[in-house]
């Protein structure tokens, strides 16, 4: 699989997730979540972007538990609930959120 | 959860082989991330050549693996506080706990006071830990 961003390829895994996350772009992101049918807003990009820097420093993307709690202490106790995780992505917030942050699906990933 | 009617077991992890050239050291901690998530009492052992593991400064460029070694700072956020290290392992290899890295958690009854999860024990005392066990995986 792949997808096409301004004329140029990117290849992905059979469920769209970036096969190189070197190639990362923002607008890959948005892409993603278009082919979906819900384009992000500042509330997603915060949470993509907190995933990024995760994976940065531990090379792994977070279980939700995980997630769900360090964005509670990062962003506010009010975003750190799986409701409004799940509000932003409803399919998953660790999934789908990695999805669109080029990152590969987490472990053991719920 | 503390939850009358489920039983919480204690499960430890070996970890007994160098980090790279096998892939015994990445799916071991694969499958630790993955069991935090059951709520169970979860340990770590380092000893033999897996004291390898938790080397400071790991550089795999010239392998072509992924360095997982930033990974085991993340078992604090998983909520695994308990990390062994084999102190005639260190010594047998020459090395000291200062050149492994530090692993810390945050303790929720502390009010997040950042702990150290690394204990260190002689082989005799890890015999008596790894008699305490339920379960033990080895890899």
């Amino acid at each position: 699989m792949a997808i096409e961003v301004d004329g140029q390829s990117y290849e992905t895994d059979e469920e769209g997730y970036l096969e190189d996350l070197n190639q990362w772009r923002p607008e890959l992101g948005s892409a993603m979540a278009l082919a979906d049918g819900a384009p992000l807003d500042e509330n997603h990009w915060e949470v993509i972007n907190f995933l990024r820097e995760y994976y940065e420093e531990y090379q792994i993307a977070p279980a939700v538990r995980v997630l769900t709690k360090a964005i509670g202490k990062k962003l506010g106790k009010d975003k750190g609930t799986s409701k409004y995780l799940y509000e932003l992505f409803p399919y998953g917030p660790a999934k789908q959120a990695c999805k669109y942050a080029g990152l590969p699906k987490p472990t053991g990933c719920v | 959860m503390e939850d009358g009617d489920q039983v919480i077991k204690k499960f430890m992890y070996m970890n007994r082989k160098a980090p790279y050239g096998t892939i015994y050291a990445w799916e071991s901690l694969e499958v630790v991330l993955i069991a935090a998530a059951f709520d169970q009492d979860i340990s770590l052992v380092f000893a033999d050549d897996g004291v390898y593991q938790l080397m400071k400064d790991q550089n795999t460029e010239e392998v072509g693996m992924k360095n997982f070694s930033k990974t085991y700072s993340a078992l604090g956020d998983y909520d695994i506080k308990k990390i062994y290290i084999e102190q005639e392992s260190l010594e047998e290899r020459g090395l000291s706990l200062e050149d492994l890295q530090g692993l810390k958690y945050e303790d929720e009854d502390d009010d997040w006071a950042e702990k150290d999860s690394i204990i260190l024990v002689s082989r005799a005392e890890l015999a008596k830990v790894i008699d305490e066990q339920d379960v033990v995986f080895s890899f």
